[in-house]
């Protein structure tokens, strides 16, 4: 009995690794051939995909990160002012949001906060017509701001949400007491409710900013020469280019992904609780 | 803010117009019948119904599968293999679609490796280029980015779930399939509805993915609404059926939305 049992359990943790194994294998195998085929000419990469790169050849990377081949840095550089001007007026918008909708007594509060949770739900497809015409009538094609600025859009119903979940489960007594210290509503959520509410900002910018960095469809709406593409699109341009050149394509692929994978490995907390803990307890 | 883009569009809808000078071309409904009877609007829906089916019927049990060995924490590499599982849905769509182009590439991919191994001699397909195949290999990429997602959903609603619960249960000699039927299964409902929620509405909005690896062509064989709506609407810019589209789009989601606030969250009350 108990060695059935034993039997059991070992033929069960065997299954379970298998299962992992295999699902590790496929989503790792994809990954592994984008790296070392960077690092391949093309002949090896016809005959050899899989294997590790022999001799393994640097140049493919290295043209592109001097910028002898597209335009990497530059690229770089886009993505990270277009997160970076995204992130920041979406915290001011999302706290000022937030906070209204967590605190005032307003009659049409929850009419309000209906509509933001209809754009959580909302089909964003729909937007893209009136969307580009908007940024064409206001000058913003081919403009970062034309980026920023649907961006935040599209992210604000899901940030008001989460935070104010957060701003919600601050007491009342906290704004009478700074009330009585001499605090107006402004103060109030400058000096007490943000300093404690810092894990849940970093939360929402960390959100935003993958959100941001690997969005493609505002981009590929709103810009359209090569020096002012995110890397998304900078990739698919890249693409077109060298069409056949798949290790050039690869390298360039894989020096697009590591920045997302360092965010994601370094802020990897923020990220699964803001999915999940915002999401279901919200 | 919301409603806005959908009175325009709807109001686009009415006309045919190029975007460019004043809208005067009314035509009615006329837009709206020619949406009726676009064979590729028909095509386009049922890739979407196909993804939302797949998720259904294959992610969300995977996703849950593996959320169900991944958050046993006496499983050895437990945390690993999550945060191994959950690394595709962190990267970009358009940079996962073009290392997918390169893995179904007929003559340097991974498929093609495959391919010769098991039959010597004979042409490796080319999965993207073929109008039977191309759809479905977008499918498999579309699974492969989004089930890490589901299963993180999971994994946080199985931890939330009373652990004296199901030693009580086990205890008292209820079998493993009994124990999921009626402990954990009614304690992970939010979640469940969460990924459904999420995977159908994202079903009827796949757009990145499609239009990486190869614009939804070739001959609209991987075309999904949205792919089809850009091209309409910004690549012909026939704005006014671009926006009956979008109008169609909309309503099918409110009609979902509506069918699930009724169906799964009432039954919460």
């Amino acid at each position: 009995m108990e060695n059935s049992i034993k039997l059991q359990g070992r033929i069960s943790a065997a299954f379970r690794y298998a299962a992992c194994g295999l699902m590790l294998l496929i989503v790792a195998v994809p990954l592994y051939i984008a790296v070392t085929g960077g690092f391949k000419d093309m002949a090896q990469l016809q005959t050899d995909p899989m294997g590790l790169p022999s001799p393994s050849i640097a140049a493919n990377y290295l043209d592109i990160l001097t910028g002898k081949t597209g335009h990497f840095w530059r690229q770089m550089g886009n993505s990270l002012l277009v997160a970076a001007g995204t992130i920041a007026i979406l915290l001011v918008a999302a706290s000022f949001s937030a906070y209204a909708l967590a605190r005032s007594r307003f009659r049409l509060n929850g009419f309000i906060y209906g509509i933001f949770q209809l754009g959580f739900f909302f089909p964003l497809a729909v937007a893209i017509l009136p969307l580009y015409l908007q940024m064409k009538s206001l000058g913003l094609i081919d403009k970062y701001m034309g980026v920023i600025l649907p961006q935040v859009a599209f992210q604000l119903p899901m940030q008001v949400m989460l935070l104010r979940g957060f701003f919600k489960a601050i007491p009342l007594e906290f704004e009478e007491a700074a009330a009585i210290d001499g605090y107006g509503p402004f103060g109030f959520l400058f000096s007490i409710v943000v300093p404690l509410s810092t894990p849940i900002l970093s939360t929402v910018a960390i959100l935003t900013l993958i959100a941001s960095w690997n969005n493609f469809f505002t981009p590929l709406i709103v810009l359209n020469t090569a020096t002012k593409y995110t890397l998304p699109m900078g990739v698919m341009d890249f693409m077109s280019q060298y069409a056949t050149g798949w290790n050039l394509i690869l390298a360039f692929l894989t020096l697009a992904m590591i920045p997302a994978v360092i965010i994601y490995v370094l802020c990897q907390k923020y990220i699964v609780a803001g999915l999940t803990g915002g999401a279901i307890k919200g | 803010m919301v409603l806005v883009p959908v009175v325009q569009a709807a109001v686009f809808s009415l006309y045919k117009w190029n975007g460019l000078g004043p809208m005067v071309d009314f035509r009615g409904f006329r837009n709206f019948q020619t949406l009726l009877s676009d064979e590729i609007v028909g095509k386009a829906l049922s890739h979407n119904v196909f993804i939302a089916l797949a998720s259904l019927l294959v992610q969300l049990p995977l996703a849950m599968g593996l959320a169900l060995i991944v958050s046993d924490e006496k499983f050895k590499g437990a945390v690993f293999f999550r945060t191994f599982f959950f690394l595709p849905y962190v990267l970009s769509e358009a940079i996962t679609g073009v290392l997918w182009q390169f893995i179904y590439q007929p003559q340097f991919g991974l498929v093609k490796a495959i391919w010769t191994a098991l039959f010597p001699g004979v042409q490796s397909p080319a999965l993207l280029g073929d109008t039977k195949t191309v759809f479905w290999a977008i499918l498999a990429v579309v699974m492969w980015k989004y089930f890490g997602l589901h299963m993180t959903i999971y994994v946080a609603g199985l931890q939330d779930i009373p652990k004296d619960q199901i030693e009580a249960a086990t205890i008292d000699g209820a079998s493993k399939a009994r124990i999921f039927r009626s402990i954990v299964i009614p304690g992970m409902r939010v979640p469940i509805q969460l990924t459904v929620f999420f995977s159908m509405i994202g079903s009827f909005q796949v757009f990145d993915i499609v239009w990486a690896m190869g614009r939804g062509d070739p001959v609209n064989a991987a075309e999904t609404v949205v792919t089809y709506l850009y091209k309409m609407g910004l690549q012909r810019f026939n704005i006014g059926y671009g926006g009956a589209i979008a109008v169609f789009i909309f309503l099918l989601c409110l009609l979902f939305n509506v069918l699930y606030q009724k169906v799964l969250v009432r039954e919460d009350r």
